[in-house]
Formats: structure tokens, C-alpha cells, sequence
């Protein structure tokens, strides 16, 4: 089903036949080979060499050890930025998520006009990595915006969100949440999947709608549970656009949406701090693994398998 | 759902009636086909409270868009007292001066952006399904390895080899050229698109290139006239998704194009926010709805594509 499904698959197959397809097999591989060794490994390895020296472009880099990285613990924006990222990814992702899958159960009961509903819930994420809706964000969400019109109409005070440091980062969380349409693709499919003899089973035991969700919809949809959160949470990681475009660039107010990437995207190519923003890189992709290998440890907990004994 | 082999979506909800297909595509037909889960508890009323929430839900999920669209045909200065989507009158001006409003007209970003669209999906279709025939058909030295590095490389962040590209694409000249952002694209950058297109060639009947193999057929033919002929649904896939992340795509575009007339859509409309800070919403909205319409045709005309490949791989 998954990419990360995949992954654990190889891990315990036995090592398959090798043919003298070699050659064949090269060729058709070739361009993916290429991008490997010049876009992917030799870059990697450049950055990780970079992270150890001060590179603005213009002249060559200097070695300084581990000088940049032990910067980053006296670097107070870059803290702040972390800080920012870690609430985004821990409130808004969950919050996406439990949002889809609310909507996936209630769309999958056989109800008319799914395709229409699925469609309605899709397509905000496919808008919401745009530069037009994180605009319309940073609009609706102002002082004059959409949001406090309508929180007028309750007689509530409104303010201007994205202004108020207090704020800001939440209307990134909100944009974030809307966007649970391609999670929420992902629970259907998956629930789809879970046979209906189960069901059928269960039923003719006495099990409650209630019941038949929490002993058998919810066990079997924790594999997709899981592939989820660990989509999401690379992604969110890695935003950008939103918080570029909601504080013009700055992360402001007073850095409250300064995410991760965006800090990096200043030092390296604003300040051109190229090392820096290589030691920057280095450290995102260790949360991120280090996220992941958390989850996958974490999953044996909690996540079933349908053939594990 | 039946994890024993996570490599081919699990077939077990297919409903006996439904025509046979790869088991890549059986949980998305499987969404399609699968007649309704009746419950008992059904009524007609608690149906339609049902409908009546979704309903709402779907208008609040997108009223924010609608609304903009509304705005972008009203004068400026009533668009924030305006929180209905219903007009008045049309106002076509925001449209005309905002298309005129920055350095060069719209079009000249929309010929950028499709340019760059355009080049990106030629990369993605020629290289990433080369390299998925290997995967799904070939047996070769370390496969099981190289695999894993492609599957691993579609969770890599782009900021960790963002800078050397940067650096390595300067040195070529590249920078304010439309290079750096397709030719990675020839290069099966995007992995996500070759797992796709693995799980598809799966499905696929190894008997068909067996017998034309047999008939002498080497593996470029194999896969030009009985391969790639049968897999145009997952190449429409990644057309399609190619498309609305390549036309999304802010990041990799702001650093490589800082010519205003290689500017991208999304530089554009970046540019308009800086260009005209507090008045021109109307001009702003007009241009933001333009920029929306091809990925909402997109939408339209692909969501089957769409739908499937996110319920396959799990992208965006």
C-alpha cells in the first residue's frame, strides 16, 4: 500500500534471483542513477561537508569545525524557530488528521453523494500550497478581514490575527487543518479495505455500532493511521510557502511563524550563511528521522497488523 | 486490512461483482464500486441530518475561496464589507489592471509557469518510468538496496541538498534559467512517481511481456508497446500531480528565479503582495483566482487520477 509498507517488506525477504539482466537493468536506470549521484547523494555530501565551514558564495569555504552547530545553541532565532515548528507540527497535525478521519468514517457509510463530499474536502489541499490561498490567508485573517466580520456578527471582538504574535501561528495551524482532504482520501481508501465479514461477525454477535468501531474499524485503520502521521508530519516539518507569504518573508510578527525552513531559507540565501544553512539542513533531517524512528518504534504499540500472531 | 505482502494493496473488500483490475487500483475501484454499507440504525431523518452537516461543513471547507472569487469582482473599497459571496454588479477591472498591474503582463507568468510545468512533466514521465520497469521488472545487482534508497530518498527534505544544488547550478550558469527546476525532473528526482508507477507495473500480468519475450521482444520493446501502453493511468497520475506541484511550487522558484520576467506565478502574485501592500485587493484576489483556475481544471478533469494516486502512495 505505502512507501513505508515497502520498507518494511525488504527487511526480511530473501535475497531474489539475479539474472544477467544487469546490463538492461542499468540502462533503464540510468537517468535515476544520474539524479542519485548529482542531485541527491553528491549534494548530500556536499552539504554535510559544508556544514563544517563558513561559505558565503563569493569566496571559498573556510573549515571551522563544528563551529556552526555549536552557534546554533546560542542562535535564539533559531530556537524560537524550532519551538514554532514543534507547536505546528503537534497541534496542527493531529488536528488535520483527526479531522480526516472523522470525515472519512462518516463519508463511508454508505452515503449518497460521496464522490461530491470527497471532492468538497479534497480540494483544499490541493489549494492550500499556493501563493493565492496563503494570501487570501493573510487577508482574511486581518483586521478587516473575513474572520472578524463574521465574528462580529456574534458580537465578538475580533483582532488582527496574523498581527498579534499571540495569534499568528494559528492561523498557519488553521490553513494546515483545512487541508486534511488528502489524509482523509487516504482513511477511505483504507477503510474500504477492511472486510465486511468482520462486521457481518461482529453483528451477529450483539456488537453495537460503537463497539464494532472501536474493536474492528479502528485496529484494522491503525496501519493507515500510522502512514499518515508520518507523512504529515515530514511535511509539516518542511512548510514553507505559508509562512513566507502570511508574514512577507520576515516569520513576524516578532518571529512567531519564523518556521524551521523559512529561518534557513534567510540565513542561507538572504545572508547567504550557506554553511550555516547546511549544519541548519543537517539538523532538520535528524529530527525528521529521529521523528520517524520514533514512530516506527513506537507504532509496535499501538498499530495491528492483520497477520501478526 | 490484509498486511501480509504491504507491497500490493490488499484485495479483500472487492466485491464479487466488480470487474477484475490490477491490484494496484483495488482500493480506489473498491471505493467506487462497493455497493453501501446499509446499517439497520438508518433512517430517513438521521440521513439527512447527515446530509444536512456535511453540507455545511463542505460550504465552510470552501468559502474562503468562493469569497475570494467574489472579491475579485467587486470594487476595492467594499470588499471587506462584503462578506456574502453574492454581487451586486460585475467588476471586470480588477481582472484588466491587475493583469497589467506588475513589471510584465500575467502572461508572461503563465507562459513561465507552463513552461517550467511543462518541462517538469516530460522529466517525470520519461524518467521515473523507466527506472519503475527496472524496479518492477528487472533483476539486477543490489536491487533490493537501490530500492530502499529510492523509497527512502521520497522522505528526504530538499533543504538538505538545497544549497549545494544551489552552489553546483550557479557554477553552471543556471541560476535564472528555467534549468534547475526541470532538469532534476529527467533525472527521477521525484521518487514518489517511480513508486508509483512500481506498484503499478505490478499489477500489470507478467505473462504478457513473458510472451513477448518469447516472440523475441528485448526489454526496450517490451516496455515501449506492452508496458507503457497499459500503464497510462498511473502516467496520467503523475501528469496530473506534476502539474499542481510543479504550479504550486514557491520554494525551489524563488530561489533560483530572481528575474522578474522568469518570474513563475507564484513569484508574481509574491511580488504583488510586495508591490502594492495595503490597497489593491481587488487586483491581488483577480490575479490569485487566475493562478487557481488551471489547477482547479486540473482538478476537474483528473480527480479520478488524482484520488487514485493519493489512495496508492499517500501524496499530496
Amino acid at each position: 500500500m505505502s512507501a513505508l509498507g515497502e520498507l518494511r517488506a525488504l527487511k526480511g525477504k530473501p535475497p531474489g534471483r539475479q539474472r544477467k539482466q544487469n546490463r538492461a537493468a542499468f540502462l533503464f536506470l540510468a537517468p535515476w542513477f544520474l539524479g542519485l549521484a548529482l542531485i541527491t547523494l553528491g549534494p548530500m555530501a556536499a552539504s554535510f561537508a559544508l556544514s563544517f565551514t563558513r561559505y558565503n558564495l563569493l569566496s571559498p569555504p573556510r573549515f571551522t569545525g563544528i563551529d556552526n552547530f555549536a552557534r546554533m545553541f546560542e542562535d535564539e532565532r533559531l530556537m524560537k524557530s524550532l519551538a514554532v515548528t514543534f507547536q505546528y507540527v503537534f497541534i496542527s497535525v493531529p488536528l488535520q488528521l483527526a479531522l480526516a478521519l472523522l470525515l472519512a468514517v462518516v463519508l463511508d457509510r454508505g452515503l449518497r453523494g460521496l464522490s461530491f463530499y470527497r471532492s468538497a474536502f479534497y480540494l483544499p489541499s490541493l489549494l492550500g500550497a499556493s501563493v493565492a490561498i496563503a494570501m487570501l490567508w493573510r487577508q482574511i485573517f486581518g483586521v478587516d478581514g473575513l474572520v472578524n466580520a463574521v465574528l462580529g456578527w456574534f458580537g465578538i471582538e475580533g483582532q488582527g490575527w496574523i498581527s498579534s504574535p499571540d495569534t499568528a501561528l494559528g492561523t498557519l495551524m488553521v490553513l494546515n487543518v483545512w487541508t486534511f482532504g488528502s489524509p482523509m482520501v487516504i482513511f477511505l481508501a483504507g477503510l474500504r479495505q477492511i472486510p465486511a465479514m468482520y462486521y457481518e461477525a461482529a453483528a451477529v454477535d450483539g456488537a453495537n455500532r460503537r463497539q464494532q468501531f472501536w474493536r474492528i474499524t479502528m485496529p484494522m485503520l491503525t496501519p493507515i493511521i500510522f502512514f499518515n502521521l508520518i507523512l504529515q508530519i515530514i511535511g509539516a516539518f518542511q512548510s514553507f510557502t505559508q509562512a513566507y507569504i502570511v508574514s512577507g518573508g520576515s516569520g513576524g510578527p516578532v518571529d512567531s511563524t519564523l518556521f524551521y525552513t523559512l529561518y534557513l531559507y534567510q540565513r542561507g540565501f538572504a545572508n547567504l550563511d550557506m554553511g550555516y544553512a547546511s549544519a541548519m539542513a543537517w539538523l532538520l533531517l535528524v529530527i525528521i528521522a529521529a521523528f520517524t524512528a520514533v514512530n516506527f518504534w513506537a507504532s509496535r504499540f499501538w498499530v495491528f497488523y492483520d497477520d501478526q500472531d | 486490512m490484509t498486511k501480509t505482502d504491504p507491497a500490493a494493496p490488499a484485495n479483500t473488500a472487492r466485491p464479487a461483482s466488480a470487474p477484475p483490475a490490477g491490484p494496484h487500483d483495488a482500493a480506489v475501484d473498491a471505493v467506487a464500486q462497493r455497493p453501501p454499507r446499509r446499517h439497520p440504525l438508518r433512517t430517513p431523518v438521521t440521513s439527512l441530518i447527515r446530509h444536512a452537516i456535511l453540507i455545511a461543513a463542505a460550504v465552510l471547507m470552501l468559502y474562503p475561496v468562493i469569497w475570494m472569487v467574489a472579491s475579485s469582482l467587486r470594487p476595492n473599497e467594499i470588499i471587506f464589507r462584503e462578506q456574502g459571496i453574492i454581487l451586486d454588479s460585475f467588476e471586470i477591472s480588477n481582472y484588466t489592471e491587475g493583469w497589467e498591474a506588475l513589471s510584465y503582463p500575467f502572461n508572461v507568468y503563465l507562459v513561465n509557469s507552463g513552461l517550467v510545468v511543462l518541462g517538469s512533466i516530460i522529466g517525470n514521465l520519461v524518467s521515473c518510468s523507466l527506472a519503475a520497469y527496472a524496479f518492477a521488472r528487472l533483476e539486477f545487482t543490489g536491487k533490493r538496496i537501490w530500492f530502499a534508497i529510492m523509497l527512502v530518498s521520497i522522505m528526504l527534505p530538499i533543504h538538505v541538498i538545497i544549497v549545494p544544488q544551489y552552489v553546483m547550478f550557479s557554477q553552471l550558469g543556471w541560476v535564472n534559467t528555467f534549468l534547475p527546476l526541470i532538469v532534476p525532473k529527467l533525472l527521477a528526482t521525484d521518487a514518489f512517481f517511480v513508486f508509483l508507477m512500481v506498484q503499478f507495473i505490478r499489477g500489470i500480468p507478467r505473462e504478457l511481456d513473458e510472451a513477448a519475450r518469447i516472440d523475441g521482444a528485448g526489454h526496450p520493446r517490451i516496455f515501449l508497446q506492452i508496458i507503457l501502453p497499459l500503464m497510462v493511468p498511473a502516467l496520467a497520475t503523475t501528469t496530473i500531480f506534476t502539474f499542481i506541484w510543479t504550479w504550486n511550487d514557491f520554494f525551489s522558484q524563488l530561489i533560483y528565479l530572481t528575474k522578474p520576467g522568469l518570474y513563475t506565478v507564484p513569484l508574481a502574485l509574491n511580488a504583488f503582495q510586495d508591490a502594492q501592500s495595503a490597497t489593491d485587493y481587488g487586483e491581488m484576489f483577480a490575479m490569485s483566482v487566475v493562478s487557481l483556475i488551471p489547477i482547479f481544471l486540473v482538478f476537474l478533469f483528473g480527480q479520478r487520477f488524482l484520488i487514485k494516486g493519493i489512495a496508492t502512495t499517500g501524496i499530496k
